[in-house]
């Protein structure tokens, strides 16, 4: 509507007022994107090439935060290394899990709206209160999961506390909240056509083929956007780790994620280049890898009335 | 990225809940074989919330306790006058600093996005297409890269130590929440506004008048979902506020934490207090989260 608006030659004075209006409407938002999103994305660049520490006024320094990151700086590739593997553990994990709860709810039974409410709980709680929670819960003394291993012949690790098994359960932390996900696949699968899965089952596809051919190309267009945030939001990390392992990623920088790396350069020491340095590869990681995702979801993903 | 959305919505007229209430699917295993499934999946999500409650009724040395205590022996009901009364965790004033906080950003987050969005939905101006793209576009940065500069920002303005950097910029809108409420607005018959134009209606009077009551619904669904992540938020009071008497539920009890390393229980307790109040909210508007999530698709 926007380019039939503009392709008129003569504007009349009712459409004048529209645009006028509608400007009005979207201001505070145009500020935002200014202010809030735009200044600080060129700043951070900017930044990221001096030294500066807020007090005195930054200094040009041109690479060499990069070079220091890249060459001297052994936390970097820790937090790289704990970050990466976080996200290819736990947004497939999450994704997978997910999938099977909402396939769980859409069985059709009675009470589901129960069911439904008992798998969103966990999703209601504070980061910072869970994290206190599952400190206890894998706790080796006193704590239900060892004891649940236990019965299983299985002795546990000391989790938060061995720098093996860390990560591990940090990573269940972040699985336990999964209920927009579920929900959203959930939504997805209330709308496969009831038809289509009974046309599949005449042509006998059943089971897995059934969820191979039918179900999972249905609901690919949600896949699809619980893994782009997925991706996005297990780089963000903060909380968690920070309650579990402090500044240092405790133990032996096994929990130091990319975040609190970030937090401690800017909050701790105040070297707000370095850290805008570190949060510039962060952004062009990231944003490579929503790229790859979203070139690779043409092969994969299925919008049923065709690509536009 | 927008396609993908914009196949999923649904028009405002359809807003009822569409989750849960479909027709009965195939079934592949018996009834009882479902719910026992469903029992066990619904336990294990539940695990750690019993925990919290069951450590929270403790005493600190049965939390950690050999053989492991199921049920806590006996029950210290007290823990909860404890924990309220703890001077490390002044329950009250932080329940107060997080309902200040997440009212603030959740009642500018609620109007700016109703009228950005409205904006965008329904009315024609130049550049708006290209605007919207860009909005949808930076969903994709990841807010630490913002985090920097902005705290710089209100550095400068010397606004550290306070709230104004945490509740100020909701009130210009937020990506996100301005595509939800531009979906629910384009799902408005246009004969209405058209009428109402006809009338001599101005725009703002259309929109306040005609419009805004029209979307309640998803002006709740944008309220308890900024409520929820405001609540949860932990991030931006820890870089922003210094004074502990400003602290909201989530940094006081990472502060009670740190404090009183070795006191579990009444941690638990705080842990438990600080949920409490999204649970109660969540049970009352439980309808919203479901429709906020099957209109978009996409997480809040």
């Amino acid at each position: 509507m926007a380019t039939m608006a503009m392709r008129r030659t003569a504007v009349s004075p009712l459409r004048r007022q529209e645009s006028r209006a509608g400007l009005i409407f979207i201001l505070p938002w145009l500020v935002s994107l200014l202010v809030f999103t735009t200044y600080p994305v060129l700043a951070t660049f900017y930044l990221s090439f001096t030294e500066y520490n807020i007090l005195q006024p930054p200094s040009w320094i041109g690479l060499e935060n990069y070079q220091t990151i890249f060459t001297e700086d052994p936390a970097f590739w820790k937090a790289v290394r704990n970050s990466a593997v976080y996200a290819l553990v736990s947004v497939p994990l999450k994704l997978v899990i997910a999938f099977g709860l909402a396939m769980l709810l859409n069985m059709g039974v009675r009470g589901i709206g129960v069911y439904r409410t008992v798998f969103y709980l966990p999703t209601l709680v504070p980061p910072i209160a869970a994290t206190i929670i599952f400190l206890l819960l894998f706790s080796p003394a006193g704590g239900p999961i060892n004891s649940i291993l236990g019965w299983l012949g299985i002795r546990g690790p000391d989790w938060f506390n061995d720098p093996n098994w860390a990560m591990p359960a940090l990573i269940v932390l972040g699985v336990w909240p999964l209920g927009v996900e579920t929900l959203a696949f959930l939504a997805g699968l209330k709308e496969i056509p009831q038809d289509l899965l009974d046309a599949a089952a005449v042509d006998g596809a059943q089971g897995w083929q059934r969820l191979r051919h039918v179900i999972l190309p249905l609901i690919s267009p949600v896949i699809l956007f619980n893994l782009v945030i997925g991706v996005i939001y297990s780089f963000q990390v903060f909380t968690q780790a920070l309650v579990i392992g402090g500044f240092n990623g405790e133990p032996l920088e096994s929990t130091l994620m990319f975040l609190v790396l970030i937090y401690r350069n800017a909050f701790r020491y105040f070297s707000m280049g370095y850290a805008a340095a570190l949060s510039v590869i962060l952004f062009l990681a990231v944003l490579a890898l929503t790229l790859l995702i979203f070139r690779s979801s043409r092969a994969w993903v299925h919008y049923e009335g065709g690509q536009r | 990225m927008t396609l993908a959305v914009e196949r999923r919505l649904e028009p405002a007229a359809r807003l009822a809940p569409a989750v849960g209430t479909g027709p009965a699917r195939r079934a592949w295993i018996g009834p009882l074989a479902r719910h026992a499934l469903l029992i066990a999946v619904a336990a294990l999500l539940l695990l750690p919330f019993y925990w919290m409650l069951n450590s929270a009724l403790k005493s600190n040395t049965d939390i950690f306790a050999y053989p492991i205590q199921w049920w806590p022996d006996p029950v210290r009901w007290d823990n909860f006058a404890s924990t309220i009364g703890s001077r490390y965790f002044p329950f009250l004033r932080l329940l107060g600093n997080s309902v200040f906080f997440a009212g603030g950003v959740t009642i500018g987050t609620v109007l700016s996005c109703a009228a950005v969005g409205y904006g965008f939905a329904r009315l024609r101006f130049p550049g708006r297409d290209i605007l919207f793209t860009i909005t949808i576009a930076t969903l994709m940065i990841p807010p630490i890269v913002l985090f920097i500069p902005t705290y710089v920002l209100f550095s400068k303005l010397g606004l550290i130590g306070g709230y104004t950097p945490l509740i100020l910029p909701a009130f210009f809108g937020n990506a996100f929440f301005i595509f939800m409420m531009r979906q629910f607005f384009l799902g408005i018959p246009w004969d209405l506004s058209d009428a109402a134009r006809i009338d001599g209606a101005g725009e703002f009077r259309i929109f306040w008048e005609i419009m805004l009551p029209l979307v309640r619904p998803a002006l709740m669904v944008v309220a308890v979902f900024t409520l929820l992540y405001t609540w949860h938020d932990f991030f931006g009071p820890l870089i922003y506020l210094q004074d502990a008497a400003q602290y909201p539920l989530s940094l006081g009890l990472y502060a009670f934490k740190s404090q009183r390393t070795a006191d579990w229980a009444n941690i638990m307790m705080g842990s438990f207090l600080t949920t409490l109040p999204l649970i109660v909210v969540f049970l009352f508007t439980q309808r919203y989260f479901l429709r906020g999530i099957t209109t978009t698709g996409l997480k809040g």
